[in-house]
């Protein structure tokens, strides 16, 4: 069985969600969408679920929070106590003003750095990645959404043509 | 058109008669005379035991007297008047870091034992004069918890009543931010906002009045406005200059005054400006708030000087104004958020949607984390640097004011942190509205916080004295603000933003 795609290239974004708006509608699964820029309410009009990274961020927060304070209850207060300047050492409560500083920031180092991070995992971003663009132009000012064929080639290109697209291609994926 | 629900009126009204009557009643059973003072003390728990109860009352005493003498002077008269050598132990403890409250064992007991030897060569001599001492001693501490009952009623009405008067305030510097920054999302939200502004004219009328009285020697509140105080204070009479009660009521009316008109020329613009759709009205506004707004940062710094700060006029703070303001904007951004959540309840706010709660609980989201930010530089350098004259502000609330010190910590930051952070919780009205009520009663106990210590010491209490207060400007603050909704639309249809607000979604 062959594995074809239908490449719409369109030009403008309102053109675009109209676009997609109608191929959901009429049921037809699109596979990926490329735009040049962030399309606003492109992923609702897609359907697509909300991202998690935030609730990841504040995860990564908690853990940032809970290492600042460890580091420094063991090494200022259990490690080696010492008097410095009349700070008193005794327990972690007693000196904690001093150490707010660096929770805080562990938390923010954390929760971005982590956030970042997951974001180029989940996204399957790196150096040397090779790039997974179909087409130079979606990067520049066309706009394209690749639609999955099911033996009903023609039909769907005509569909899409109907849709305002400026070009639809066929193409055959390995 | 909104029309104010009878209901709401009763409740007004009815809180509104009960807090008087709390408050009189409060004023009317604060002790008279220091024989008064003798019967409650011995009725405390302190166990009715004259001794016990003066000495244990000395150590707080030590501390409180602060405001009421010099710092210096005072250091001097305790080891005079006191010779027992715990109470010397007890000084130098006092003396030592806030944290060090709770010092070890072994430290202590140093201490101690340094404090003994250092009290042997005065102790024979000053054995004999000991019972006069202390009988002079007691009746000294008799008169100030005297003064310091007598203040507490004075003290929660005064609280009150400026909490509400800047929640009103705080509402008006947001809304001149909105105009000034020519937002796209609020102007749904102007005529709530005006109304809640309108508060500010009978609010400020009576804290007016409280602190003319607090200038004609009817209570204590204002330690440097006492002629007795000042006569044996250096400190005061340095800052005789700025701390003179007409200098201080010059500034307040000038302060007021400036608000209040701005407050009635934007309302009457804005009026204007929904009847003839002249946009010069709009200009006029913009221009208005712009100016407002640089007044507003000058006199709401001097007044967090002159109505807050100079009731511990022994103590000072640079960033006190910032810290005062954020603690009212993110009353005053809870109140709008709730009264729009009413009003929408209600059906009258056809064009208000969940993103313009959205946005409300960002900020009162944005200003709680803002709040803690400010009351931590303050406290932490404060701590940090340990400097006598500066840290006794906060080893008073540390030690007798700790639940609410720390919890209004917990109930301004840590619970809106963690209720408000979700993005899908900031639409959901109750939780805005559970929130928003915690946020109020955290800064009420942040304003409780800022005045009682120096006022009332530690004989506070939250009970019928200030309960009534906040019923009674509770009261006051729902008619005055239901009744100015009533006096115009509640969609300003005349600014140019209105149509893009009316959308705005987020």
């Amino acid at each position: 069985m062959s594995n074809k795609v239908i490449h719409a290239l369109y030009n403008d974004d309102d053109v675009l969600m109209d676009a997609v708006k109608q191929t959901r509608k009429a049921h037809h699964h699109i596979e990926e969408i490329y735009t040049p820029f962030p399309v606003h309410g492109l992923d609702k009009a897609m359907g697509l679920a909300p991202t998690r990274i935030a609730i990841c961020a504040f995860l990564y927060g908690l853990t940032g929070l809970s290492f600042g304070t460890w580091l420094m209850n063991n090494i200022m207060i259990h490690d080696w106590p010492q008097d410095i300047g009349g700070k008193p050492s005794f327990s972690y409560i007693q000196n904690m003003p001093s150490f707010v500083p660096i929770m805080f920031e562990e938390t923010v180092f954390f929760a971005a750095h982590l956030m970042v991070i997951t974001f180029y995992m989940r996204s399957k971003l790196w150096p040397f990645k090779v790039a997974e663009n179909p087409d130079v132009r979606t990067t520049d000012d066309h706009f394209l959404m690749e639609v999955a064929v099911n033996n009903n080639e023609s039909e769907l290109t005509s569909f899409l043509e109907s849709t305002g697209a400026v070009e639809v291609k066929v193409i055959e994926k390995h | 058109m909104y029309t104010f629900s009878s209901k709401l009126k009763n409740l007004s009204l009815i809180l509104m008669v009960l807090g008087a009557l709390g408050i009189g009643v409060g004023f009317f059973t604060a002790p008279k005379n220091t024989k008064d003072v003798e019967a409650i003390l011995a009725a405390d728990s302190h166990g009715g035991h004259h001794a016990e109860a003066a000495h244990e009352a000395a150590p707080a005493h030590a501390a409180e007297a602060a405001h009421e003498a010099t710092p210096a002077a005072h250091q001097e008269a305790t080891p005079a008047s006191d010779s027992t050598e715990e109470h010397v132990a007890e000084v130098s403890k006092d003396s030592n870091a806030v944290a060090a409250a709770n010092v070890d064992s072994t430290v202590a007991k140093t201490e101690e034992h340094v404090a003994e030897e250092l009290a042997k060569p005065s102790h024979e001599a000053e054995a004999k004069g000991h019972e006069v001492a202390e009988a002079d001693e007691h009746a000294e501490h008799l008169t100030h918890v005297l003064h310091q009952l007598q203040n507490k009623p004075w003290a929660a009405f005064y609280v009150a009543a400026l909490f509400f008067m800047l929640i009103s305030l705080g509402v008006l510097a947001f809304y001149a931010i909105q105009h000034a920054a020519q937002a796209g999302w609020s102007p749904v939200l102007f005529r709530v906002m005006e109304a809640i502004t309108a508060y500010l004219v009978p609010g400020a009328i009576i804290v007016y009045v409280v602190l003319v009285l607090s200038g004609l020697h009817l209570n204590h509140l204002f330690v440097w406005m006492d002629p007795a105080v000042v006569a044996e204070d250096k400190l005061l009479q340095g800052k005789q200059g700025y701390l003179n009660v007409p200098f201080f009521l010059i500034r307040a009316a000038i302060f007021m005054g400036g608000w209040i008109a701005y407050r009635h020329f934007s309302r009457k613009n804005g009026l204007a400006l929904d009847q003839t759709n002249d946009l010069s009205y709009y200009k006029k506004n913009f221009k208005l708030s712009a100016g407002f707004l640089a007044f507003f940062l000058v006199s709401e710094s001097m007044m967090s000087w002159d109505w807050i700060m100079s009731v511990d006029p022994h103590w000072f703070s640079t960033l006190f104004g910032w810290y005062v303001f954020a603690s009212f904007v993110v009353s005053a951004v809870t109140v709008i958020a709730l009264v729009t959540l009413y009003l929408k309840s209600r059906g009258y706010l056809e064009y208000v949607n969940n993103s313009h709660f959205h946005d409300l609980a960002k900020f009162m989201f944005g200003f709680s984390v803002f709040w803690t930010y400010l009351w931590f530089s303050q406290f932490m350098l404060i701590w940090y640097a340990n400097i006598p004259e500066e840290v006794v502000y906060f080893k008073f609330r540390i030690e007798h004011y700790n639940l609410p010190f720390f919890g209004m910590v917990v109930m301004n930051f840590v619970f809106p942190i963690l209720i408000l952070i979700n993005t899908d919780f900031k639409r959901v009205p109750w939780i805005i509205s559970m929130a928003g009520l915690v946020i109020l009663a955290g800064h009420y106990l942040d304003f409780h916080n800022m005045i009682y210590p120096a006022t009332v010491g530690d004989q506070w209490f939250i009970g019928l004295s200030e309960i009534s207060s906040i019923a009674f400007f509770a009261g006051l603050f729902i008619f005055v603000v239901f009744t100015a909704l009533t006096k115009a639309p509640l969609l300003p249809k005349g600014n140019p933003l209105v149509e893009e607000s009316k959308h705005f979604h987020y």
